[in-house]
């Protein structure tokens, strides 16, 4: 199951909603139909309304329901983001969504000497349905939760009941923060590492993980693009070659907002992995906040081109630059 | 309907089952030699068509069903100087597809036709327009000169593969897989290292790669020492590709000394060639691949010809291998699709152009305006500008629905047939 599917769309009925965390709520589905129990490391892709317009969010599937046909979802209020979690926020009993079934991008592989699972706050979604199989077949992992306090960490009481000594809990205000060295040399030699999170946990985990000289194969993560090192702010983009500019909100994608102004873009998976709505970058005031997995860390350095599905522009005193003042940022592009 | 998905139908032809083609088009139905004095039957764009040559030379392309009860034409046989007849009852048609002999019956149904399709003979190929006749504008066949110039020598062969047009197309948008399935001849690996530039417009896509000072690959080392015989060194390799719609491509491709100037644009230290690939889609699953390779040097050495013609169809074989895998693949695995890289990107432009060209000629495309919409914008932007006035902080550049409108009857005035096609045939 790793090839691509065709997306299937149904109708769901929201069964609940609830609070699970400070800023996050559980979001019980019961969709139409379901063609197969959602694998651990799904997502489901539903349909949103955000400021007037219809768009597409990706939400991990935490588990099935006792019913074995509800889908569970974990969302964070991210009131810096495009708009998708307030809309899920707003959601009520009784209301009706439109989502396809469950997607893999994330698969678990079984029959590894050893696991380890980490979490970066909101990213547990993703790992709840994988710690519950690994226990179910008896493997051999570890579960690492972080967050900042735990009043943020969804479903923590239930995990720690349910894997005991193998949940290793870091909260930085506890001063137990997580050890990115130290989680990389965990993992046994042939295992491998599940991580969602943030995107500066998982920059710094790549980071641990190449420079252990450990096989890329075994680090395994996900993206949506819906998080970078800087909050979003709106920003200036500038396609000379075709007389275009216009500013990007903070609550749309760099891409969305060329669209809307006629720019005739490429693109497809709109989560900052396949590399096809990539644009040449010319000139730059402020710093790149590259949101993508398509380029390598040293690509991300130079700075010639970014991914503009995910990727976003911050301001020179944001991006912390020397001798910054109040400049807003803006970038200078062309496009294929 | 309350279906969330956004108007992306751009993207959706990034998928495995996009294999539609547009009719309002010249296809290349067969060499030229391949049409005379017989019946030639092809199915052309899922059209069943009977080809011949009157006796003046003039090239003919029929429906290949007659009109009385649709057998094939290609069946009978020539009859006169430009007629075909009938195999079954022996109705007569003239190169226009107008009956000329009826059994039985003194008079002729008035009604008694079959289609003539358009046909322009042009760079060596009988090419044949599908959809509406009024919109067969000879100009629109693709630039093929190097098929027929006297700067250039080359000859080709045509392939009847079986997988989707769009596959062969996206196998020659991106010339990265060279290196994967050509290995022993064109393969480099600085062919998967090099970046590429990818550029369009309404009709064409290019992608264009250099590969600086490397090794010349076998089948371009044998070339460049056609015309330098003694040189052993490094090359400058480029491969400009350039799409025109619906399915043409051309290859300029070529290798010089290194460092002699020809990414500056001095090639008299190399040799060029061009691939000339032009598809003809049979079914949505099948197609006619006419290709030629034509070249720049020893324009006189017939041996050459045969050897550059020969040698590239040992490696369009290997393609054919690969495709028509390719897309036993697709149908064996219904319920997936492609993950597109940015490798792709020349062939999702070339899609994306393929899918406008067919929602224009359905009248589907959102992007165009029939008459009696456009009609009804204009009425309603007075109403609306206003509004869209006052939201104009929303939309820095006035692309609101009044701007839009404005923009789309503009392009309905120049173009009135545009978006109105699609229908008869």
């Amino acid at each position: 199951m790793a090839a691509t599917t065709h997306k299937r769309w149904r109708k769901a009925r929201v069964l609940d909603v609830c609070e699970v965390a400070e800023h996050v709520r559980q979001v019980v589905l019961e969709p139409e139909y379901l063609e197969a129990p959602a694998p651990p490391g799904s997502h489901i892709d539903i349909g949103v309304y955000v400021n007037g317009r219809a768009d597409i969010r990706s939400y991990s599937v935490v588990g099935m329901g006792a019913y074995g046909n509800e889908l569970m979802l974990g969302v964070q209020l991210a009131r810096q983001s495009r708009g998708g979690s307030a809309f899920m926020h707003a959601l009520r009993r009784g209301q009706e969504v439109q989502i396809t079934q469950p997607l893999q991008n994330f698969p678990l592989n079984y029959g590894k000497p050893g696991y380890v699972l980490a979490a970066g706050g909101i990213g547990i979604t993703a790992l709840v349905a994988m710690g519950k199989a690994l226990k179910v077949r008896g493997a051999d992992y570890r579960f690492v939760y972080g967050a900042r306090s735990r009043s943020l960490m969804a479903f923590v009481d239930d995990l720690v009941a349910e894997h005991g000594d193998r949940m290793d809990l870091r909260i930085d205000a506890d001063g137990s923060s997580l050890d990115v060295p130290a989680l990389v040399d965990g993992v046994p030699e042939g295992g491998e590492l599940y991580v969602c999170g943030p995107t500066p946990m998982l920059d710094a985990i790549k980071a641990a993980w190449a420079k252990a000289g450990r096989r890329p194969a075994d680090l395994r993560f996900e993206t949506f693009g819906s998080s970078g090192r800087f909050a979003p702010e709106p920003f200036t983009v500038k396609i000379p070659r075709l007389g275009l500019e216009t500013v990007v909100s903070h609550d749309v994608s760099m891409l969305e907002a060329l669209e809307a102004c006629g720019a005739d873009l490429m693109f497809d998976c709109r989560r900052g992995e396949c590399g096809l709505c990539q644009v040449k970058v010319l000139e730059l005031e402020g710093v790149i906040d590259h949101r993508d997995v398509f380029l390598s860390d040293a690509q991300h350095e130079v700075n010639d081109r970014l991914q503009s599905c995910v990727s976003r522009v911050v301001s020179p005193r944001t991006g912390g630059l020397s001798g910054a003042d109040g400049q807003p940022a803006a970038v200078t592009i062309d496009v294929p | 309907m309350s279906t969330p998905l956004p108007s992306t139908s751009a993207a959706q032809t990034g998928h495995a089952t996009f294999r539609h083609f547009p009719l309002n088009a010249w296809f290349a139905a067969a060499w030229d030699h391949e049409v005379g004095r017989n019946l030639l039957a092809k199915t052309i764009a899922g059209k069943p068509i009977v080809m011949y040559r009157t006796t003046k030379g003039r090239a003919v392309a029929l429906a290949d069903a007659c009109w009385h009860r649709l057998s094939p034409l290609s069946m009978g046989k020539l009859r006169g100087e430009d007629e075909i007849m009938c195999g079954y009852h022996g109705i007569c048609y003239d190169a226009d597809g107008r009956a000329t002999f009826m059994p039985a019956q003194e008079t002729i149904n008035p009604s008694a036709t079959v289609h003539s399709y358009p046909v322009v003979e042009k760079y060596r190929y009988v090419w044949v327009w599908t959809g509406d006749p009024a919109l067969a504008d000879e100009s629109l066949v693709p630039d093929l000169h190097m098929n027929d110039s006297p700067d250039w020598a080359g000859d080709g062969k045509t392939i009847h593969v079986n997988c989707s047009y769009q596959l062969i197309i996206d196998n020659l948008m991106d010339l990265t897989h060279e290196q994967f399935v050509h290995g022993s001849s064109i393969g480099h690996e600085s062919l998967s290292e090099s970046d590429f530039e990818v550029t369009h417009d309404e009709r064409t896509v290019t992608v264009t790669k250099w590969m600086h000072g490397i090794e010349p690959p076998p089948f371009w080392k044998r070339n460049l020492q056609d015309r330098f015989p003694d040189y052993e060194g490094l090359v400058d390799r480029w491969q400009i590709i350039t799409y025109t719609a619906p399915s043409t491509v051309t290859i300029d491709v070529g290798v010089a000394k290194a460092g002699t100037g020809a990414p500056e644009g001095d090639r008299s230290q190399g040799v060029t060639g061009t691939v000339i690939n032009t598809m003809t889609p049979e079914t949505d699953s099948t197609c006619f691949y006419l290709w030629a390779f034509a070249r720049d040097w020893c324009l006189d050495k017939q041996v050459i010809t045969t050897r550059l013609r020969e040698g590239v169809s040992g490696v369009f074989f290997e393609d054919e291998v690969m495709l028509e895998a390719q897309q036993r693949g697709i149908e064996a695995n219904p319920g997936y699709d492609f993950y597109n890289l940015n490798i792709d990107a020349g062939s999702m432009w070339t899609r994306r152009v393929v899918q406008r060209l067919i929602d224009a000629e359905r009248g589907t495309d959102v992007e165009e305006t029939t008459e009696r919409a456009g009609n009804a914008a204009v009425a309603m932007t007075a109403v609306t500008e206003a509004a869209n006035a006052a939201g104009a902080n929303d939309t820095p550049n006035g692309t609101g629905l009044a701007a839009e409108v404005e923009e789309g009857v503009a392009r309905h005035r120049e173009q009135p047939t545009v978006g109105l096609m699609g229908r008869g045939l």
